[in-house]
């Protein structure tokens, strides 16, 4: 009972102390801190509610268990982490939008491909890639190149399609601005149109991060060697021992995040011109 | 949209060649490795119409896929046994009802979230950054934990599935309906202060429907997002119904022409349901006035 009256309070007492945050006039430090209380009160509320409730931790392990376990197997969760995030989805990543920001520009060269292909592509992005998984697996075997393959399928259409519009972006008047000047194709790509491309190509790449982890940990439910994170959800499933899958989405959770922040914190140095960066 | 006619046909053609030419090259291995077997020599003529007809190709040639989906789907309905298990309708059928469940929890979900974030300041700063770090976890790894999870107390069933179609089609809902709710000007929401409107008159006469161009762009993303959701969400739950099934069976039993027309048929479904948001997206804003 009193794990319930305790969670109670700890809902009160985090919207408390939230709304009182948020009408104070609003700072780089209230904005940290508000969500960051917000997400410390669901966990407080979780652990209170599966203890006050006593709810069986197989069907929801309270927090604590799982960073106990968390902080116990480690060492798997590094193997799993290289297995999947470095060798998969990493790799799968750099290849995929490597690929897919090359062919942009060599379309970009010929409207007739550019008018073909971005109806193509943008019907592409919205189909069910990840059913091509299987398939993968089965041409690149069981082990990583499959879920880099998988990878590169998944990322590849978003990629294209935002580029390709990305070098679109520039008006008239600029690019007769460098007609002006005399500036050959080569000139026009790389201080004109690439860099006005930025914004495009980066909201790409945040897409990517995304489609890619999970391109990687799904492709390795139809088929893994004895390591990655969506083989050890499969298996962990399987065995009933959630505080383990639990570990590993957290682990997905910090990845995930980490891998997006990073290319977000890319994109404000390179597009700090943009609007949108300056707001 | 005749312009770009030309050019798109042109790219599927293309599509088509390069997937003849990768079927051939793959399935080559294959046919001379029979033929050895066989003790036969074979012409390029020869091994080219073999990779045409394998029972289990590495890449079967479109015209098998087509039979396949034809067998499937057409031949069935023809036989009166449109809803066999062994028919593809049946199997689309429990994967589009999954995906339309989670579809529309999404969406009310995400409305009623981006309705709260607009109105609360304090949802607003505590909800959205998470909201946003939702998506950057990769939710579709934990779709066999939610889907155990719920078979244990009980719930099974399509509502597993549509649990996680939800999760991923109410992001680009709220993401969408915070900025529509949010896209009517100073000068509008003066204007409504000046006709002493209430708050609800303002929501429903001025913010709900200078939202609804984002509410359609956002419903199409969420419909993809939402069928990628029931698909993966079939595939933990043993191969039983549906078009994630389809695949995973399929390529548990090597059965490529199978997976291929699973894959197919929910690429068709795809663009069905995305093309049937955006009919009613053209006839809503030209109604409303608003078609660009």
């Amino acid at each position: 009972m009193s794990w319930i009256f305790a969670g109670l309070f700890a809902w009160l007492l985090g919207w408390g102390i939230n709304v009182w945050l948020s009408n104070r006039p609003r700072t780089r430090l209230t904005g940290i801190a508000v969500p960051l209380i917000f997400g410390l009160t669901l966990v407080a509320i979780w652990e209170c509610v599966v203890q006050g409730f006593s709810i069986n931790a197989v069907l929801l392990p309270p927090p604590s268990m799982i960073a106990v376990r968390f902080a116990t197997s480690l060492d798997i969760l590094w193997q799993d982490f290289v297995q999947t995030v470095i060798k998969g989805a990493l790799s799968g990543y750099v290849i995929g939008c490597g690929s897919a920001f090359l062919i942009a520009v060599l379309i970009d060269r010929f409207p007739f491909l550019q008018r073909g292909l971005l109806p193509v592509g943008n019907f592409v992005a919205a189909l069910p890639i990840i059913g091509m998984a299987p398939i993968l697996v089965m041409w690149f075997g069981f082990d990583w190149q499959s879920k880099a393959a998988v990878v590169v399928v998944m990322v590849f259409f978003p990629m294209l399609v935002n580029t390709v519009q990305g070098l679109q972006a520039t008006d008239h008047m600029q690019r007769d601005l460098m007609r002006t000047y005399a500036a050959s194709y080569p000139q026009t790509l790389l201080k004109l149109r690439l860099p006005a491309a930025m914004p495009f190509i980066f909201n790409g790449l945040k897409i990517s991060t995304t489609l890619a982890l999970i391109g990687a940990i799904v492709a390795e439910f139809f088929g893994s060697p004895i390591k990655g994170m969506g083989f050890r959800i499969s298996t962990e499933v399987g065995r009933l021992a959630l505080d383990m899958v639990w570990a590993e989405i957290v682990v997905a959770a910090i990845v995930g995040s980490a891998f997006y922040g990073g290319v977000a914190l890319l994109e404000k140095t390179v597009t700090f011109w943009h609007p949108s960066q300056r707001g | 949209m005749m312009r770009s006619l030309f050019p798109v046909l042109t790219v599927v053609i293309g599509i088509f060649v390069l997937w003849y030419a990768g079927s051939v090259a793959l399935n080559t291995p294959w046919a001379l490795d029979k033929a050895k077997r066989a003790g036969l020599e074979l012409t390029t003529a020869e091994i080219i119409a073999d990779t045409m007809n394998q029972q289990k190709p590495k890449l079967p040639p479109p015209h098998q896929v087509g039979q396949e989906i034809w067998k499937t789907t057409g031949a069935m309905v023809v036989r009166g046994k449109a809803f066999s298990k062994r028919s593809l309708i049946y199997h689309s059928w429990i994967t589009l009802s999954s995906t339309l469940q989670g579809f529309v929890l999404g969406t009310l979900l995400g409305i009623s979230l981006a309705v709260g974030i607009v109105y609360n300041r304090t949802m607003d700063r505590s909800i959205m950054p998470w909201v946003i770090a939702s998506q950057t976890i990769p939710i579709l790894a934990i779709a066999p934990m939610i889907i155990v999870v719920l078979n244990a107390i009980g719930i099974s069933g399509l509502v597993p599935k549509a649990v996680i179609s939800m999760y991923l089609s109410f992001f680009p809902v709220v993401v969408g309906m915070v900025k529509g709710l949010r896209s009517p000007d100073h000068m509008q929401l003066d204007q409504m202060k000046t006709w002493n409107a209430s708050a609800g008159q303002q929501f429903w006469k001025l913010r709900l429907p200078s939202s609804m161009p984002y509410l359609f762009t956002s419903l199409k993303i969420a419909m993809a997002a939402s069928l990628v959701g029931a698909i993966v969400g079939e595939l933990p739950t043993g191969a039983v119904a549906g078009l994630g099934a389809r695949l995973l069976g399929g390529s548990y039993y090597g059965q490529t022409i199978q997976i291929w027309s699973a894959l197919l048929t929910a690429a068709a479904l795809a663009a069905a349901l995305v093309g049937i948001i955006g009919l009613i997206q053209t006839r809503v804003l030209k109604r409303m006035g608003m078609a660009r």
